[in-house]
């Protein structure tokens, strides 16, 4: 996604009021929009509670902010300025976490960004965009450009199915229809389950959605999904995320909260904080119980 | 207001007046900006900018109760003379960097000045934003050091070995200058000229400043005053 990412922002690098702050990460990638925006690109160094801080001051002098780092260095650290100094004033900081989840797998636990979009969500004004497919990104930075709050922007790769044609960009997006359990995944982790899930007979394929914005109360379930969840066998939520603070809780207490009552309701989520051995992300998925063949254990008992 | 609400952080607040009152009454223009990073001298920037007529006298009444705009330290929002909620140390260089970095992309001439404590300098994040300042030669913004020697819980020397602080901040590609920091003059002074450099300026100052049971006694970084203790300290600054 970081080709998506640079072409996207370079499109809007034509803006005399754009800023691209960047934890000295995205060799590779972002040369092209460190070219176009010239002093207006600033790598802030290995110093990413300054980079957070001076985002803010930036931002409240009406300049359009976007900070880069991967995702484990953009929320864990510097939490305290992005809390303080960013969303206590509702600054419309971008905060941009490449390989969020596993995305840095093999790299070892301190690489891991298990915990983000539920640490930052916790704080007031901020709102979580997770694109699902490389083509989402066009999309993604202009609606997150467009907001005027502080936005985390998660990064993955995407991971559809060899010659599937990507739906358009929704917060909410129905991959796969059938008479099965209803599936909801945060992010690209969607993709990885579309080809098994479209081989299965339409009386036990799950009805896959897959989210792209977080909270929930600034992005409500689709009607039909909440029809599907109260009428489906069984509703399972998948994240990249840890248990405490996931997208899961959020969506039980909206249940909860307006009397929606589901059957057979299972969660399957990211542990690696707990693993002693590391590997690829798609071995750390596995691990956690995350990947297509382990889903369809969990579906199986619903 | 401290007594009436019961409040400490006198000796830092006392410590770091009179370039408040220098900086508000005869630096700032319309399109500067401060940022208090020793937020906890949050009094004595309310008591400035009542000065200038910019916090009412009902508010100032207020301080530190329910109901109020002037919490403990700088609130985030409803005092349009203050930028950022401070209070947690080691944010407020780099908020005052960002902001200084936006009114030269902006290209505007307003200028920045910060107050930082000497505590304070025991914070990574402080270095990060001296180091990000020099590199991107922030000359619109000036950083105070309220340098009274005294912290929490013993002196800044007892703390951390970095005291003097000026002489750590020597190797550093800034404009240094150590002044007194409760000598108008040469507060003053420090600020009348231009310069081509981040501006970094230790006030040598006392804790406790005015009130001499407070002076250089670290327990009035906490402390709040008693009844017999306040009407000492008001008769000794009527007296002087």
């Amino acid at each position: 996604m970081r080709k998506q990412l640079c072409d996207a922002l370079v499109g809007r690098a034509a803006r005399s009021d754009m800023v691209f702050l960047t934890g000295d990460l995205g060799f590779m990638a972002l040369e092209p929009l460190q070219q176009i925006l010239g002093q207006r690109f600033i790598n802030a160094g290995v110093a990413e509670q300054n980079m957070m801080s001076v985002a803010a001051g930036l931002a409240a002098q009406d300049l359009d902010v976007w900070v880069y780092s991967i995702a484990p260095f953009c929320y864990a650290r510097p939490f305290e300025q992005i809390r303080n100094d960013i969303a206590f004033h509702d600054l419309p900081v971008k905060l941009i976490g490449n390989g969020g989840g596993y995305g840095y797998g093999v790299m070892g636990p301190t690489h891991h960004a298990i915990e983000d979009y539920g640490v930052l969500l916790s704080l007031p004004n901020m709102s979580v965009f997770i694109p699902t497919f490389d083509q989402d990104m066009d999309a993604v930075i202009a609606r997150t450009g467009a907001s005027r709050h502080p936005v985390y922007l998660r990064m993955g790769r995407g991971e559809p199915p060899k010659g599937y044609a990507v739906p358009v960009y929704a917060p909410w997006r129905q991959l796969t229809e059938g008479d099965g359990p209803v599936v909801i995944v945060v992010g690209p982790l969607a993709g990885t389950y579309i080809e098994t899930f479209e081989r299965m007979p339409q009386e036990f394929r799950p009805n896959l959605w897959v989210v792209a914005e977080l909270p929930l109360e600034l992005n409500p379930l689709p009607t039909n999904l909440i029809a599907q969840s109260e009428q489906a066998s069984g509703l399972c939520v998948i994240e990249e995320h840890v248990r405490h603070g996931g997208f899961a809780s959020d969506l039980l207490l909206h249940f909860a909260e307006r009397g929606i009552t589901v059957r057979n309701f299972r969660h399957l989520y990211a542990r690696a904080h707990h693993f002693d051995r590391y590997g690829s992300q798609s071995y750390l998925r596995k691990a956690s119980g995350l990947d297509v063949d382990s889903l369809l254990v969990t579906l199986g008992g619903i | 207001m401290h007594f009436d609400s019961g409040v400490g952080h006198i000796g830092g607040n006392l410590s770091a007046l009179d370039v408040l009152l220098i900086v508000f009454h005869e630096y700032l223009g319309f399109e500067d900006k401060f940022i208090l990073s020793k937020g906890h001298a949050a009094g004595a920037l309310y008591t400035t900018l009542w000065s200038i007529g910019r916090i009412s006298d009902a508010d100032l009444r207020l301080f530190h109760r329910d109901n109020t705009l002037l919490a403990g330290h700088p609130p985030a929002k409803g005092i349009a003379d203050i930028p950022f909620a401070t209070g947690s140390l080691g944010h407020g260089f780099s908020l005052a960097a960002g902001t200084a970095l936006a009114f030269r992309l902006k290209h505007s001439s307003a200028r920045v000045i910060c107050l930082t404590s000497d505590g304070e300098w025991q914070e990574g994040s402080t270095w990060e934003a001296l180091i990000f300042a020099i590199h991107q030669r922030l000359s619109n913004l000036t950083v105070f050091i309220d340098h009274n020697n005294l912290q929490g819980f013993g002196s800044t020397s007892d703390v951390a070995s970095m005291s003097p602080l000026w002489d750590r901040l020597r190797g550093f590609d800034v404009e240094l200058l150590v002044i007194d920091g409760h000598d108008p003059d040469a507060i003053r002074d420090s600020l009348a000229h231009d310069t081509q450099q981040l501006r970094v300026i230790v006030l040598r100052t006392i804790k406790g400043r005015g009130v001499s049971f407070m002076e250089n006694r670290m327990e009035w970084h906490y402390l709040p005053l008693s009844e017999d203790q306040f009407q000492r300290a008001v008769a000794e600054i009527d007296a002087s």
